[in-house]
């Protein structure tokens, strides 16, 4: 609850029918606060919001529908356009449970190799949070700022996979084509100019009274309500529970890195705020240690009738061209089986649960998307504020409207 | 392999508690997937929620195997730990007659708008759910899209010219 | 400043122009984007505003929120089913001289999804101006389509583009726009009516895309 707002209602007041006082706005689909096509009933007594209601579907795709009339290797493509601020997170996370059906054995390079565009891909989507919630609360020369920094890491990502925002760069054992000349040096450019950039940034916001103000003390979740609401990524780590899915359930080998999880514990926009700024501090660590570690070798895994083979053995040998036509034209059988996966996404957990019945395409794909659930919890967080607040609580969930309407 | 042995534990638990409460278990791939019957998952999600520290409903998503099968739906539960970051499975088939399941919103609040996404896809009803409509179709759509007789371009095209 | 004081010389005090050089020269120069962002080219439009290619250059400064107060509505991204009367109902909050932009694949005829959920095609609901295609499209193609419509808006007619009473507009066809809806009644109501009317439409028949095989 805000400690500005007089006259709080306690929980025990809040109506289930409006009284005459009370006012339900719809913050409407078209809005240029909530982040996409959200819709939010308000009830309002006045500036206080007494209840609020989040409509969704207005971005429905239908993409649950169509991975099943797709091969295991085109549903890639659709899930780029899931959370468009984090493609390559979804490609991971729909990758990886195909391979556990598959039982494949990534080679170290590839597993390097992602771990670094994630972790890339994981800063672009923090700048884009920076930079529309500050928008939305008022400052709007970080918006700018952030998406220079942005510009930067779409061109890397442009460079290894040909898309900037849609860049389905990872495969089915292992990642579409290995990395350019001259990638390190570049990614290493961009790794000396982060923390300048940052500290630019944090003098420009978290620096800033007025930004303060606004994020103290607004949204606050406890942590024991978080978990309740399913709450996961920082925004949970924002109420204190420390629970990250690259240190708790590691994958990709992620546990070989040395980085830390920032947690804060008063569970308002102000801490999931700090959250996220400290967390790019950890990715930029992250991204330094597998450049160091980096080395030549496989790309994908070793598996003839699942993984394209190279251009030049498909033009030479025969059975590398039989295996490719098959590939793409007919798909590979997946072994029978169900399996669930959650990586941790720059917005939370990120499961996917896949289920095969022995064909080239999938029975059941479902994907857990944080920012589903995250605004599922929304309610709970702003009840008693005004509606002011309510675009900064929104704009701290982080939500992308992809993700949660699949 | 070395957590499912912790999660195997979960099952020969959960029968010690009551056999009736266990239809069948399965262990693939380092996950255990235990398949409840539809009138007890509240009592075994509560016992797994209090005892045995489960304390996330990560997801809940249904399935459908298509028309000719019976039973034709499933609903799938993935539980998750905070404290011991395990995962468990809990499946609940569902025939396309009474495609009815008791709502576990009493257990975790999650489980609210999971639920109602399943319904909306699938047409999978949700006992005691408090307010069971449709979360991500148009209200008036006709229909369950995700379901295997439900074609993939529906059935009429939007246009308003 | 130095072509003007070379000019200004030169000219008469009084200078005789068409109507529609100047008033479309007014209108292309300051096109104002209503924010119609849906999804991922919502981003990349966001990337053309910002500091790297900067739309502003172009005239479009600000992105006005409220469609009255707007000139362009660039359609960016995947148009559900359930948001389609919306976008028509802020394409008719509009008011003249307005213009679509179709902002990538999904917009223009549904993209990689072709299925129950995505309208394929806006131009199903707006009339559309400019067509941008790409999956994303770069923030380049959009300033491209920018100035493509800058071309198109400097060769209309200013008579083209009347303001009507909203009573009088349900009625009339002005070219290059649909008749207004049923703004106030219940949009269910219109779709069933605008159904009903389109009897040349033969729905049982599958179409094209039916008969052809799913992958």
């Amino acid at each position: 609850m805000s400690v500005a707002v007089e006259n709080i209602p306690s929980k025990f007041e809040v109506l289930d029918s409006s009284l005459e006082s009370q006012m339900t706005l719809s913050m409407g689909p078209q809005h240029p606060s909530t982040h996409g096509v959200l819709r939010l009933e308000l009830q309002l007594d006045g500036e206080m919001v007494v209840r609020t209601i989040p409509d969704i579907g207005y971005l429905h795709t239908g993409m649950e529908k169509l991975f099943e009339y797709k091969k295991y290797q085109q549903g890639i493509v659709i899930t780029d356009r899931m959370d468009y601020l984090n493609p390559l997170g979804n490609n991971l996370a729909y990758v990886m449970a195909a391979e556990k059906l598959l039982d494949l054995e990534i080679p170290d390079r590839a597993q390097i190799i992602r771990v670094m565009m994630c972790e890339l891909q994981r800063i672009a989507s923090h700048m884009v949070w920076l930079g529309t919630h500050a928008l939305d609360i008022g400052a709007m020369s970080a918006f700018f700022y952030c998406f220079r920094q942005r510009e930067k890491i779409l061109n890397l990502i442009e460079a290894c996979s040909g898309g900037r925002m849609t860049p389905s760069y990872f495969r089915i054992g292992g990642i579409m084509m290995d990395l350019p000349a001259g990638f390190e040096r570049r990614v290493n450019q961009f790794l000396d100019d982060f923390p300048a950039a940052m500290e630019m940034l944090e003098t420009l916001v978290s620096g800033n009274t007025i930004w303060q103000s606004r994020t103290k003390g607004i949204g606050v979740i406890t942590a024991d309500e978080a978990i309740d609401w399913g709450l996961t990524g920082p925004s949970l780590r924002g109420s204190g529970v420390n629970l990250d899915l690259r240190k708790h359930n590691p994958y990709s080998g992620y546990e070989t890195y040395d980085f830390d999880v920032p947690v804060e514990s008063d569970g308002d926009v102000w801490a999931r705020f700090r959250v996220r700024m400290r967390e790019m501090y950890e990715s930029y660590k992250i991204i330094r240690q597998t450049l160091e570690r980096i080395k030549p070798g496989p790309i994908k895994a070793d598996a003839p009738k699942i993984v394209l083979p190279d251009r030049d053995d498909m033009r030479t040998h025969m059975d590398s061209l039989i295996h490719h036509f098959l590939i793409v034209a007919e798909g590979f059988n997946v072994p029978e089986g169900e399996v669930y996966h959650a990586i941790e996404a720059s917005k939370g957990e990120l499961g996917v649960y896949m289920k095969s019945n022995g064909g080239p395409k999938p029975e059941r794909v479902h994907f857990r998307g944080p920012s589903f659930v995250n605004l599922s919890a929304l309610p709970v967080m702003c009840e008693g504020e005004m509606i002011a607040d309510v675009v900064a609580i929104i704009g701290s969930l982080d939500i992308v409207l992809g993700e949660i309407d699949r | 392999m070395a957590e499912s042995t912790i999660l195997l534990e979960y099952v020969e638990k959960l029968k010690a508690e009551n056999a009736g409460w266990i239809t069948d278990f399965k262990d693939a791939r380092g996950e255990v997937t235990i398949t409840v019957p539809r009138q007890a998952i509240v009592d075994v999600c509560w016992v797994l929620k209090t005892k045995y520290d489960f304390n996330m409903l990560a997801d809940l998503c249904g399935a459908d195997k298509g028309p000719e099968d019976d039973p034709r739906f499933e609903v799938n539960y993935h539980l998750f730990s905070t404290k011991h970051y395990n995962r468990l499975r809990l499946k609940v088939l569902l025939s396309e007659d009474e495609p009815n399941v008791l709502s576990v919103v009493s257990v975790w609040k999650t489980a609210n708008w999971h639920e109602r996404e399943t319904y909306d896809l699938f047409g999978i009803i949700f006992d005691n759910h408090p307010d069971l409509r449709r979360i991500l179709l148009p209200s008036d759509f006709d229909g369950h899209a995700l379901r295997k007789d439900y074609p993939l371009r529906g059935y009429e095209p939007y246009s308003l010219s | 400043m130095g072509l003007e004081n070379a000019i200004f010389d030169s000219l008469p005090d009084v200078v005789t122009v068409k109507l529609d050089a100047v008033v479309n020269w007014a209108r292309k120069s300051s096109l104002w984007p209503a924010t119609f962002g849906l999804a991922c080219c919502a981003i990349e439009m966001m990337n053309s505003v910002s500091a790297r290619n900067d739309l502003s250059r172009f005239g479009a400064e600000t992105f006005r929120a409220s469609p009255r107060q707007a000139d362009v509505m660039i359609v960016s991204g995947r148009v559900s089913r359930k948001m389609a009367p919306v976008l028509r109902r802020i394409y008719d909050q509009m008011p003249e001289p307005k213009w679509v932009i179709s902002m990538g694949a999904c917009a223009t005829s549904g993209g990689v999804f072709d299925n129950y959920a995505i309208v394929q095609g806006v131009d199903k609901i707006v009339p559309v101006d400019v067509y941008i295609p790409g999956c994303p499209p770069r923030p380049e193609m959009l300033i491209h389509a920018i100035m493509m419509l800058q071309e198109k808006v400097m060769n209309e007619s200013v008579k083209d583009r009347l303001d009507t009473f909203e009573a009088e507009s349900r009625q009339s066809f002005v070219p290059g726009t649909l008749p207004v809806t049923e703004g106030t009644a219940l949009e269910r109501e219109t779709e069933i009516e605008v159904a009903d009317r389109q009897t040349s439409r033969p729905y049982t028949v599958p179409s094209r895309h039916e008969k052809r095989r799913s992958s």
